[in-house]
């Protein structure tokens, strides 16, 4: 997707496009690296606590429907904004924004809870692959918050038109990068025992 | 999706009702993968079930919320081509060290 400006390239393709998924390329392979520590590692600890007596299923269910919910709302986002919905726009941008901070919110919770119960980064190679995993996750979801907001600001502005859809196409594909890799670690972290 | 200019720049994408059926798909399906955790007659399948239901999630996501499905081939093989090393590099690695005999697993932290 361009605008008319925009001079031809050899692929035919947006170049901003293009090298935006090459940068979610790179970011499956970094998320397929600390994933697969996780997983090689969680059994691994001599000292508690273990995975099956922390981990919360019903809490994480609930912040992983919240994150599912984000990634539908964004993509409602970038259709108003192709349809030139201002309104549309900023009602589903700040809707996608506020489900990314109640996310972050339930993983607030959840270290904090975890570190009350004695698992820290530090405590065993459970605590350390968990925490890095998830607090990479969770770094991500943040900056995708700031752009969400900062997105929503420029659309109220009237800087952001159904002429710049691309701008917010390229937000969606980084929130739903996040919200997929989180449904990966939903599965291989949470619920495979 | 090219630089060829368009008025109507959803040209191609669905409508936004098509985009609520897939959010509802993906609510169905994470409240399924919740639902057989805690059966303990799906013991014995639960991990392929799991991995079933979530690789479902994943490609339904990809495919539509990212439009990879609507978009040209090549954003999705500088995707796909990555992903599927990072799979390789996950199964290589537990199979390293929680299958193969007198691996790496014995290992303990």
């Amino acid at each position: 997707m361009a605008t008319a400006h925009h001079p031809p390239t050899a692929t035919g393709l947006d170049n901003v496009k293009l090298g935006f998924w090459t940068f979610i390329g790179s970011e499956t392979l970094f998320f397929g690296s600390l994933i697969s520590t996780y997983m090689v590692y969680k059994s691994a600890s001599v000292t508690g606590p273990y995975p099956h007596e922390i981990l919360n299923i019903p809490l994480t269910s609930m912040s992983t429907f919240v994150l599912l919910t984000s990634s539908l709302a964004m993509v409602l986002a970038l259709n108003a904004v192709q349809r030139g919905s201002k309104a549309g726009a900023l009602t589903w941008l700040a809707a996608t924004a506020v489900f990314g901070m109640i996310f972050l919110g339930f993983q607030a919770y959840e270290f904090t809870h975890f570190v009350h119960e004695g698992l820290t980064i530090k405590t065993n190679i459970f605590g350390s692959a968990f925490f890095v995993l998830t607090g990479f996750h969770g770094a991500h979801v943040s900056v995708g918050v700031l752009w969400l907001l900062t997105l929503w600001v420029l659309t109220l502005r009237g800087k952001i038109g159904k002429q710049d859809a691309l701008k917010v196409e390229i937000a969606g594909l980084y929130w739903h990068f996040v919200d997929v890799v989180w449904i990966a670690i939903f599965t291989l972290v949470y619920l495979i025992p | 999706m090219g630089v060829t200019h368009s008025e109507d720049t959803t040209a191609g994408h669905p409508k936004w009702r098509f985009y609520v059926m897939i959010g509802v798909i993906l609510t169905v399906i994470t409240a399924a993968e919740v639902a057989v955790f805690y059966i303990p007659a799906l013991r014995g399948v639960l991990v392929p079930l799991l991995l079933v239901l979530s690789t479902g999630k994943f490609a339904l996501v990809v495919m539509f919320f990212m439009h990879l499905r609507f978009d040209s081939p090549i954003f999705s093989a500088v995707f796909v081509a990555p992903l599927i090393l990072a799979v390789f590099v996950i199964v290589g690695l537990i199979i390293l060290f929680h299958v193969v005999p007198h691996g790496m697993g014995e290992i303990a932290y």
